[in-house]
């Protein structure tokens, strides 16, 4: 009795130390979360970027100071100078001058589909123009010794921080209180708040916005290399992927601080850090429960703040007052075309596809058939993108997590001796029922929150649900095998383009009556605005629930097929977090709307990469094949690397979403557009006498 | 010889896109001078205040400030040169309180020794503005987000003033209070071109009435010359000075 009265103290006493052990151990990496979420505040609040790129610029930066540091053996201070202060302020410079200038008054979505591109253009950009090796132990910023070389030096202590949590927290700390400051008490502060709102209001006050902006990317983008330098040695090996997994926990400390708070910013990513730390401190480390739970905290801390924050659902997106300058959007091309050119277009997309087709039946060799097949089984899952971005209007960064959702349960439902083709629409239904459940919170957000609960969906998936041997089937790929149908056979390539074909055309007619039926009509109430759909009897919610759920099960659908195609469910190979943002990056460049951009990103996404490795293979086979060509000739030709295509691919595909800021309305659209117009024109001189069709569009001078 | 007109448009044409608004327009406003500019919806009335102020840059024709011109330049150079506008609607920086919605272009102004001063002035025309300046500027109401917009304006004494539906979503009794003081703000030096529904007030405040329709100056002259019926016939307006639409 006494002895259990005398260690209860001690007990307690033990917890109550380590609790504050794990807090300690906790605060570096709450601190890694608060210099990443601050950085994306301090974007989204002075230039209404919600600025997804941060982590690929930080990643630039990094990959830089790793070059000087340890490749070239730079000291410390030119190196840090020169990754942090100069290319920082280059690129931030850089990407106000020649992107976000344009499009200062775009709405947020547009803002981030250009942070999307960079996202995927940024990385490979790094790695063509740094080499694509391997970049392991990176170098520390900063090179003082731990807490108890000069702290504790007698005894030691359990309170211990290495010399990169120090710098860590100590830059934390620095650039929150001088980002409060410069907010709180000077004129450029309130400048930069106030630009993103109205730049056009803040310029009738005199003030100069263009300098404005810049000076707050400028910021920005040397916070983004600062915490590049600082959080590249967290990690083995220097790569990209590991800053975008920090992104949902920074996401999740953005949210805290509504988006635009530093300071709450700073405290959600401190509290997540520490509640991290803890719980991997005080829940048993061989439970499931801690397995499990550690990694996907953030996740589900962002989406609990999501789902309980009444600030964030009813968060309302603060509109340019003098919107109304800007001119209005251009009509699509269906209303400017006249009647007799639609059927032209109509007979000439029929020869197109016999023409396609017949190609693919005696032109092209087996190579290239198979990229085409496997580029039409994916333009299903980027059918599923037009349907729930396009048609739908929420912008979903997880469609390629529903194709894995749905390649994956295809691939299961095989093993028990399913057919391929049932079990297919199988995958669809599980896509579908977890795009329900996903949807029935997310597509109450407004548009930005959803882009985010979206993302962070498809990061939380990659990073712990994969892992798990129930989800993925282990770590060998499941085999999917290809369908067997009434005796006709589509195990070769030509069959299964037929029939990936007929799944494509069956979607694509779907969306396009889902799009211009009632159900479209209604989508495009609620895109315009919800309030106004809601005053005339339309539930926005349940509209967009419906598309959310068909665009996952079609996601589904389209990753079984493209599963069965390649005879693997592989996640890491065909579904990941990346490949699908280059997907959506593709679609949303070609044309969100359209059936026609589903099926031509569907087939560049493969054809593309190969052209461009024909094209920098060529050089390599020619200093081969011709060893007495001029020595010049030789080395320009060596110069070009194979092994550039995917890389190069990347960044054109990413690069290429940075035209939506111009055309929203998609590639596609515009050329039309552009091309109706011009062959009206044409027409018209050809034909003086007859009346000039009205586009209604030019409104003439009263007489 | 006559000072440069504070402000002068000459043969301008804008619009929106492929939207024309105005074809070839004149305007002048002399110094000090009190100009109500009138028409129906849809004239392009307030497409006129938008170039007059910068934002909105002309497709054709000059405009200039104080004999300078300033045709393509960015509305901060406008504001520079002492034009004021207090656009129609909404016009206040939501997320930024009401206190700092001021401190935007007095600091400027006025520079820093100066502000606490102007603040006083603007409390003191707005006393309600006052009791909120901690409040959002987004949460205050239609009616005080006008006055906001305008004690801005009006603690500015600006060249020239451009007041775009300023009476829009004001109670009546504000709204006379609001011309009392645009009427010492004339009367101190500042010209004005005023962009109006209500025609009576804008009439008596001004001293020159111009007639907008289809995107030109239909007709115009002396508050106290002109045959008004007519000038409202020319620009397809009722007749009765306003009548209809208070």
């Amino acid at each position: 009795m006494t002895a259990a009265a005398a260690v209860q103290p001690v007990l307690a006493a033990g917890a109550v130390g380590d609790f504050f052990e794990y807090a300690v151990r906790g605060i570096p990496f709450g601190c890694v979360y608060a210099l990443l979420a601050v950085g994306l505040v301090l974007n989204y609040k002075t230039s209404g970027v919600f600025n997804l790129a941060f982590a690929a610029q930080a990643y630039a930066s990094a990959a830089v100071f790793y070059v000087v540091r340890k490749e070239h053996e730079w000291a410390l201070v030119p190196a840090a100078l020169l990754s942090i202060v100069v290319v920082g302020a280059a690129l931030g410079f850089l990407l106000d001058y020649a992107l976000y200038r344009h499009q200062r008054t775009a709405s947020p979505l547009a803002k981030l589909v250009t942070s999307l591109g960079l996202l995927v253009a940024m990385p490979e950009m790094v790695k063509l123009a740094l080499g694509p090796g391997v970049k392991a132990n990176p170098p520390p910023l900063w090179t003082v010794r731990r807490t108890d070389d000069f702290l504790w030096r007698v005894g030691g202590s359990r309170f211990v921080l290495d010399a990169g949590q120090i710098a860590t927290v100590l830059a934390t700390v620095f650039v929150v209180i001088g980002l409060t400051l410069l907010f709180r008490r000077t004129a450029l502060g309130l400048q930069m708040r106030a630009v993103v709102e109205s730049p056009r209001l803040l310029r009738l006050q005199g003030v100069d916005t263009d300098r404005v902006a810049v000076v707050s990317w400028i910021l920005s983008s040397m916070l983004a290399a600062l915490v590049g330098v600082l959080l590249a040695p967290l990690f083995a090996q220097l790569t990209s992927l590991d800053f975008f997994t920090l992104l949902v926990a920074a996401i999740a400390a953005c949210v805290v601080g509504n988006l635009t708070s530093i300071s709450g910013a700073f405290l959600g990513g401190l509290a997540l850090g520490i509640l991290q730390a803890e719980l991997a401190g005080f829940l048993p480390t061989d439970s499931v429960v801690a397995n499990g739970l550690r990694p996907s905290l953030p996740f589900v801390v962002l989406f609990a703040l999501l789902l309980i924050r009444q600030s964030v659902r009813s968060a309302r997106t603060v509109t340019d007052p003098l919107a109304g300058v800007d001119p209005p959007p251009d009509p699509p091309p269906a209303d400017i075309r006249p009647a007799w050119m639609t059927t032209a277009t109509r007979a000439f997309a029929v020869v197109v596809i016999v023409a396609g087709f017949a190609l693919c039946a005696w032109v092209f060799d087996d190579y290239w058939v198979g990229l085409i097949a496997a580029g039409v089984c994916l333009a299903v899952v980027m059918l599923s993108i037009v349907l729930t971005t396009g048609v739908g209007g929420t912008i979903s960064l997880c469609q390629c997590t529903f194709a894995a959702i749905g390649a994956l349960a295809t691939a299961q439902l095989t093993q028990h001796d399913v057919p391929v083709l049932v079990a297919m629409v199988g995958g669809a239904a599980v896509a579908a029922a977890v795009g329900a459940v996903l949807g029935f919170p997310v597509i109450r957000l407004p548009g930005i929150y959803a882009a985010l609960a979206t993302l962070a969906f498809a990061l939380f998936f990659e990073g712990v649900l994969i892992n798990l041997s129930w989800v993925s089937g282990g770590d060998t790929p499941l085999r999917v095998p290809r369908p067997t149908v009434l005796g006709t056979s589509f195990l070769a390539d030509r069959p299964f383009l037929v029939l990936a074909a007929a799944v494509f055309a069956v979607a694509g007619v779907a969306v396009i009556a889902l799009r211009e039926g009632t159900t479209g009509r209604f989508l495009d109430a609620v895109r315009t605005s919800d309030t106004a759909a809601s005053s005339v009897g339309i539930n926005p919610a349940r509209t967009r629930l419906v598309v959310f759920v068909l665009g996952a099960g079609l996601a589904g659908l389209g990753g079984g097929l493209v599963a069965s195609f390649s005879g693997q469910a592989n996640y890491s190979q065909s579904f990941t977090f990346f490949i699908g943002l280059v997907w959506l990056v593709l679609v949303i460049t070609a044309g969100s709307r359209s059936v026609q951009a589903a099926i031509i990103s569907g087939i560049s996404f493969f054809v593309f990469p190969a052209l461009l490795d024909r094209l920098f293979t060529w050089p390599v086979n020619f200093v081969d094949t011709n060893p007495g060509a001029p020595p010049w000739l030789l080395d320009i030709m060596g110069f070009f690397k194979p092994e550039w295509a995917q890389g190069v691919a990347f960044v054109l595909f990413g690069l290429g979403a940075l035209t939506y800021a111009k055309h929203p309305e998609g590639i596609i659209a515009a050329q039309t557009s552009a091309s109706i117009r011009r062959t009206v024109r044409f027409v018209e001189r050809r034909r003086p006498a007859a009346t000039s069709p009205s586009n209604g569009l030019d409104l003439e001078a009263p007489a | 010889m006559a000072a440069a007109p504070v402000l002068e448009l000459a043969g301008v044409d804008a619009g929106y896109g492929v939207f024309h608004a105005l074809f070839g327009l004149d305007l002048r406003v002399e110094p000090g001078e009190a100009v109500a500019l009138v028409g129906t919806n849809g004239a392009g009335k307030t497409t006129v205040a938008r170039v007059a102020s910068g934002l909105l840059t002309p497709t054709a024709g000059t405009v200039s400030v104080d004999g300078v011109d300033l045709t393509g330049r960015p509305a901060q150079d406008f504001a520079r040169a002492g034009v004021v506008h207090a656009p129609e609607g909404r016009s206040v920086f939501a997320s930024l309180s009401v206190e700092e919605n001021l401190l935007l272009p007095f600091r400027r102004q006025f520079g820093r020794a100066g502000v606490a001063d102007a603040l006083a002035r603007a409390y003191e025309l707005f006393p309600r503005v006052g009791e909120r300046r901690n409040q959002l500027a987004g949460t205050l109401s239609g009616g005080e987000q006008r006055m906001l917009t305008l004690a801005r304006a009006l603690v500015l004494e600006p060249r020239l003033l451009i007041a775009d539906e300023l009476s829009l979503g004001l109670a009546p009794v504000i709204t006379a209070e609001v011309y009392d003081v645009l009427a010492r703000v004339r009367d101190a030096g500042t010209a004005l071109l005023v962009v109006e529904q209500h025609v009576d007030h804008a009439l008596a405040l001004a001293s020159r009435v111009v007639v907008c329709a289809h995107g030109q100056v239909v007709a115009g002259g002396a508050t106290d010359e002109v045959d008004l019926s007519t000038v409202f016939a020319t620009a397809g307006m009722p007749d009765d000075g306003g009548e209809a639409i208070r």
